[in-house]
């Protein structure tokens, strides 16, 4: 049974017992098993359970979800994640179609080099990135010495301490990283269109915008979808440019985040369940969005 | 007539899109330039603008940045956590890309959808139980506590990118291989090791990239000494977070790693993280 099974219904080349697959996997698999999986699993587990961390867990049901949901600090930190959204995807997205639909159809010298200027700040750590951006906003900063130099003086402001325009400030910067990072995409997406349908859209007549709106955006919906799902979970996960630009959610809860409130409560105030139960809907949030815009990706790639 | 109108109005069509390109192509740079020249600078020297050159080109951030600000230290922590995280990452993710690339066999499916998990779930979803675990097997504070979980993270991502690779391999090289007596280990290591460089290249960019700027996990597992650049520097107080050239200075030994790498390899980079996240 085990040999028919093995040598009969596989079709590998005869040097190559399928056995030896579980071999060239396992190694792997057991440092990802025992690093990676094992503590999702069990992050769901500690969810249902009143735990320090140090203590003993102690089994409350859905306690901490209960918890969670009268949490209005939790809300406003899901709120501000939204909010992030349209900086770090829905803008970047429509700033790298822009830049996009500039370089296609045309040939540009130097285009190498806009690409890699262009797609740095994504290479950066957050944390650099953070850093630069936190002396940029300091209240003797450059950019107020700008708007000083500009007559602008009603506009200066401490802008990662202001209430208002902190969570702005923040947005700012995640259009500034991750616009990059659609650009490229696109412009990869791009290249791959049937030029044919840009000679059709000519002799048809079609300006710049007729041509981008009928011919390039129809060409790059997968590479849109693509885009939003990296740079949504970017959106939904965001620690470290927060942690950095605003000390961790500031000025008061203005800037706060789930996942910093996920570290306060785990390894702050030894909330371990509370944070576990935290750190799970979010997973869910992100794991369910990414499965559904892919899902669609897929089904249009079937449609085509 | 006609004709150089139309001229005319496409050469200041393509000149305006390099205005924008070029605006925007300053717009990405400006701010590290503006923290790679403070961090040359005296501190007096700051008042006259943030890109002004400085007077004399001084290395004095840097000294104060690498030994009193112990930064000197966090890269030691960084290279000992980056090099093998990258090391062994590539070599178990070649091995199992390998066979789930070029092997059939029982499960492949359903084990290959185990690992891409691994790419979807943010590190919020693993880190609560793996301080806890790291504490059960004494590792907390030590270097493994970084390094092992990284190598599994990694992993998830290798084998993926790896598999796509394999697959895309023509099979005649591996026939002709067999026919001179290898066996599947000699065939990966031997004859189709060698021949991917271009995959393993983007794929040891990309894990050096994320590795070395991995800042939650190594926030939350290491204290003191152990702590990688990132860390270091966002947790940086007292006398030297005041003083803004040397937080430049610290800010350029941070990223400098990643941007000769970026420089050389740039195509590498942006394939791998184009063409990685297609292929998700």
């Amino acid at each position: 049974m085990k040999t028919r099974f093995f040598s009969s219904r596989l079709d590998n080349p005869p040097y190559i017992h399928p056995y030896q697959a579980y071999l060239f996997i396992l190694p792997g698999l057991i440092i990802y098993a025992v690093f990676v999986l094992w503590p999702i699993l069990n992050t769901a587990r500690y969810s249902l359970y009143d735990w320090t961390g140090f203590s003993d867990p102690v089994y409350i049901g859905l306690d901490n979800y209960a918890e969670l949901w009268n949490d209005d600090d939790f809300w406003l930190a899901l709120q501000h994640n939204a909010f992030f959204v349209i900086f770090y995807s829905i803008l970047p997205i429509m700033l790298g179609l822009f830049l996009t639909a500039l370089m296609t159809r045309r040939t540009l010298r130097g285009m190498t080099l806009f690409r890699t200027g262009l797609f740095i700040p994504q290479v950066m750590s957050p944390v650099v990135v953070g850093i630069i951006w936190r002396w940029l906003f300091a209240y003797d900063g450059p950019i107020n010495e700008l708007l000083l130099a500009l007559g602008l003086d009603g506009w200066v402001r401490p802008w990662l301490g202001d209430f208002t325009w902190a969570r702005y400030a923040v947005g700012g910067v995640g259009v500034w990283v991750q616009y990059g990072l659609c650009m490229v995409l696109f412009i990869a997406g791009a290249q791959s269109i049937n030029t044919d349908l840009y000679d059709a859209a000519a002799v048809a007549g079609a300006n710049a915008w007729q041509e981008f709106r009928h011919v390039t955006l129809p060409g790059l919906r997968q590479q849109i979808l693509v885009a939003f799902v990296l740079t949504f979970i970017a959106a939904l996960r965001v620690f470290d440019l927060v942690f950095v630009l605003t000390r961790g959610g500031g000025p008061g809860k203005e800037t706060i985040v789930t996942s910093l409130l996920i570290y306060r409560e785990a390894f702050q105030y030894n909330r371990a369940g509370y944070g576990a139960a935290m750190a799970l809907v979010l997973t869910v949030i992100i794991v369910t969005v990414s499965a559904l815009v892919m899902r669609l990706q897929a089904s249009e790639e079937d449609a085509q | 007539m006609i004709r150089d109108r139309d001229y005319r109005r496409k050469q200041a069509r393509t000149g305006l899109t390099y205005l924008m390109l070029i605006i925007f192509l300053i717009g990405a740079l400006l701010p590290f330039a503006g923290i790679f020249l403070t961090a040359f600078k005296s501190s007096s020297e700051l008042a006259q603008g943030p890109f002004a050159l400085p007077e004399t080109w001084q290395f004095d951030n840097f000294q104060k940045a690498w030994d009193g600000a112990r930064f000197g230290t966090y890269f030691r922590s960084s290279v000992i956590v980056v090099v093998p995280v990258v090391v062994i990452a590539t070599i178990l993710s070649t091995m199992s890309g390998y066979a789930f690339g070029m092997i059939r066999f029982w499960g492949d499916n359903l084990l290959l959808l185990l690992i891409v998990l691994g790419l979807m779930v943010p590190s919020e979803a693993v880190i609560i139980p793996l301080w806890k675990l790291m504490g059960t097997l004494g590792l907390r504070n030590t270097y493994w506590a970084l390094i092992l979980p990284q190598v599994g993270l990694s992993f998830a991502f290798g084998t993926f990118w790896m598999r796509a690779h394999f697959k895309s391999m023509p099979t005649e090289l591996v026939d002709a291989a067999v026919v001179d007596g290898c066996n599947a280990w000699n065939v990966l290591w031997r004859v189709l090791f060698p021949l991917s460089r271009p995959a393993l290249l983007s794929l040891i960019v990309l894990l050096f990239m994320w590795t070395w700027n991995e800042f939650f996990l190594v926030l939350v597992m290491v204290t003191g000494d152990l702590r990688t650049l990132p860390v270091g520097l966002a947790l940086l107080r007292g006398r030297y977070a005041a003083d803004v050239p040397v937080m430049a200075a610290a800010a350029t030994i941070v990223s400098l790693p990643v941007i000769v790498m970026y420089f050389i390899f740039q195509r590498h980079f942006i394939r791998g993280m184009v063409s990685g996240a297609l292929k998700e």
